[in-house]
């Protein structure tokens, strides 16, 4: 199936609420709130999330898309995944 | 007259002879003794203690309210030349018996709503002597008067008979400084309390060192907050006695509610405050500051615990005229490190403040594990010497041999705090040595990230403790309390992303409503580990 714009950030949100922060309020996690540099994900957690991305949404993150330019906040990781969809 | 003094009693004895109409103490229900009566009462029950076969260098017990009669049983006891061992008054029946019992008491007084402590002393061992203290008699607030519980049976004398003795007629040349003035029990990190035992020359040191600093005059008006089986009980006893100021006992059922302990300062018109942080921290935040008139109040002091900056700006943003102090040390030394906190408390500040330099009645070493002398500013072990440094652990030789070491002709004692010298600041503390983990081959202490904690403005209080963990080793639990419902974990992570490395960040929040404290209201760590390691629950 082709999520909609919105369910690429409404997957990733609901992902990261279960798996990185339980209990949170999901209202805190907004599509800006820094996530690497915020402390929520550090590099293992990271790479879980790109596992998850490339599962979830079929495409593949190179090594060197994976830093914080792209994986920060779910804005920007949505913005790739639809670049690379796109394609 | 400072350093004149040979036992603590003396303070009380130069006092009353110069002002015995003056108010000494105010109890918690607002009957007060004059430094006359005080004196006269005390000198009582010394007469009566060594009437009843307390000797020079015997302990006497005490389970008592805070209250008029346990400041009268303490100044006894020392006039007698016993040392005097107090203990909580609300804590567990068992525990209390146990440290009576280690210490050998030859008297014990109890408050008559704690008979139970005396049931947990095996049949036939009571010490011979054990004065019931009618309620009404205690001066303590917390039990109304109208309803005293009845006198125990385990009493072998009455407090009317300790009050209505002779007075006891020895001469002072009888004392020494080095007699046993008092043992205060610390919590062991087995679980079984130490009796840490300390004579009227380490006293004195440190109260005539208070004297220098401070220059309290007879028109102070001191706070007693802590409990007298809390070392922070000596400052405000004996400092306020010794200058012929007032002292204001502050009664249990006062003791952590914040706005009535800001009503107090304010009707007492206190000019000496001394607690632990929290209780301070919680006053600013709790304690409706700026509707009380506080204008007495020239010193604040705290110990005990690291004062979590957040509070302090908090604190001396209501309430800028005051000096404030940290003070520092562990019960075995006394205050053995001091550092007035320059005001204001710049905003950008996360960073606690230092210990400071040493007391003068104190000398001091850092030193690495394998007791040589680090490099000016490395961490290190604080050691300290000095007259106002413990005997030891009373009936346990063996604990003095883990913690005492003899070095350059002196005895000095290991603090078990982690410090370093920064220059123009004195010590700066960096935590326990217990409370260092290594995770992931990084050597983490459990405070700095606290500290980190102590960033997000939604928390009220975090602690931090390491529990061992099957895949990591070491996980690193942060215990948080937030100010308004369940704080937002994103907030907490992020606050510590700010200032931590990653590899320091907590693997786990656990939230609680307010964190569990001890009786002596520091935040209590066993507790948390407990609920960390799954053996207890928030």
């Amino acid at each position: 199936m082709t999520p909609t714009p919105d369910a690429i950030e409404y997957e990733l949100r609901r992902y990261l609420l279960a798996e990185f922060l339980p209990g949170e309020s999901p209202a805190n996690l907004r599509d800006d709130t820094p996530l690497r540099t915020g402390g929520i994900l550090d590099s293992v957690a990271t790479l879980k999330v790109v596992s998850f991305v490339e599962q979830s949404f079929g495409i593949e993150v190179e090594a060197h898309e994976a830093g914080v330019e792209h994986f920060d906040r779910i804005v920007d990781i949505a913005a790739l995944v639809r670049r690379k969809r796109g394609r | 007259m400072a350093g004149a003094a040979t036992h603590l009693a003396e303070l009380l004895e130069a006092s009353a002879r110069a002002a015995p109409s003056r108010v000494a103490i105010v109890a918690p229900d607002g009957r007060t003794l004059t430094y006359g009566e005080l004196d006269g009462q005390a000198s009582a029950v010394a007469g009566f203690l060594r009437a009843h076969g307390v000797r020079p260098g015997d302990r006497v017990g005490f389970c008592l309210p805070k209250g008029l009669a346990s400041v009268v049983v303490l100044f006894g006891a020392m006039k007698a030349r016993a040392g005097y061992v107090p203990v909580d008054w609300h804590g567990p029946a068992a525990r209390n018996a146990t440290i009576h019992r280690n210490a050998g008491v030859a008297a014990l007084f109890v408050g008559a709503a704690r008979a139970d402590v005396l049931r947990e002393w095996p049949a036939g061992t009571l010490p011979p002597l054990v004065v019931a203290v009618p309620m009404a008699d205690t001066g303590s607030a917390a039990v109304p008067a109208a309803t005293p519980p009845a006198p125990f049976a385990e009493a072998t004398r009455s407090w009317s008979d300790a009050l209505g003795h002779a007075a006891l007629a020895e001469s002072p040349g009888a004392r020494r400084r080095e007699d046993l003035a008092y043992i205060l029990f610390t919590s062991g990190s087995t679980g079984v309390p130490k009796g840490v035992t300390l004579t009227h020359g380490n006293a004195l040191a440190f109260v005539d060192w208070c004297s220098e600093v401070f220059e309290p005059t007879a028109d102070d008006r001191f706070s007693s907050h802590a409990p007298f089986h809390f070392d922070l009980s000596i400052f405000d006893l004996y400092v306020a006695l010794k200058h012929g100021a007032t002292l204001h006992l502050v009664g249990e059922e006062l003791g952590k509610e914040p706005k009535a302990l800001a009503r107090f300062i304010a009707e007492r018109r206190l000019t000496f405050w001394y607690s632990t942080p929290s209780v301070l921290a919680l006053m600013a935040e709790f304690g409706a500051l700026p509707t009380q008139d506080l204008a007495a109040l020239r010193h604040v002091l705290f110990a005990g615990e690291v004062f979590p900056v957040p509070g302090l700006r908090r604190l001396t943003e209501l309430l800028p005229a005051p000096r404030y102090w940290n003070l520092y040390g562990p019960t075995e030394t006394n205050v053995c490190n001091f550092a007035e906190i320059p005001l204001p408390v710049p905003p950008e500040r996360s960073r606690p403040y230092p210990i400071g330099p040493l007391c003068s009645h104190c000398a001091g070493l850092v030193l690495d594990e394998q007791q040589r002398e680090v490099a000016r500013g490395d961490e290190g072990l604080l050691w300290i010497a000095g007259e106002s440094l413990f005997q030891g652990y009373f009936g346990r030789p063996d604990l003095d041999a883990s913690v005492f070491l003899q070095r350059d002709g002196r005895r000095w004692y290991c603090t078990g705090d982690v410090v370093k010298w920064v220059d123009g600041e004195g010590f700066l503390y960096v935590g326990r040595r217990d409370r260092m983990v290594k995770r992931r081959g990084y050597r983490i202490e459990l405070g700095e990230v606290e500290a980190g904690l102590a960033r997000d403005p939604s928390l009220r209080e975090a602690a931090v403790v390491a529990a061992p963990d099957a895949i990591a080793g070491v996980r690193i639990d942060a215990h948080v309390a937030g100010r308004e419902g369940r704080p937002s974990l994103i907030a907490m992570k992020r606050a510590c992303a700010e200032v931590l490395p990653p590899y320091m960040a907590p693997d786990r929040f656990v939230i609680h409503e307010r964190l569990p404290r001890t009786s002596t209201d520091k935040i209590d760590y066993q507790q948390l580990k407990r609920i960390s390691l799954g053996e207890s629950s928030p």
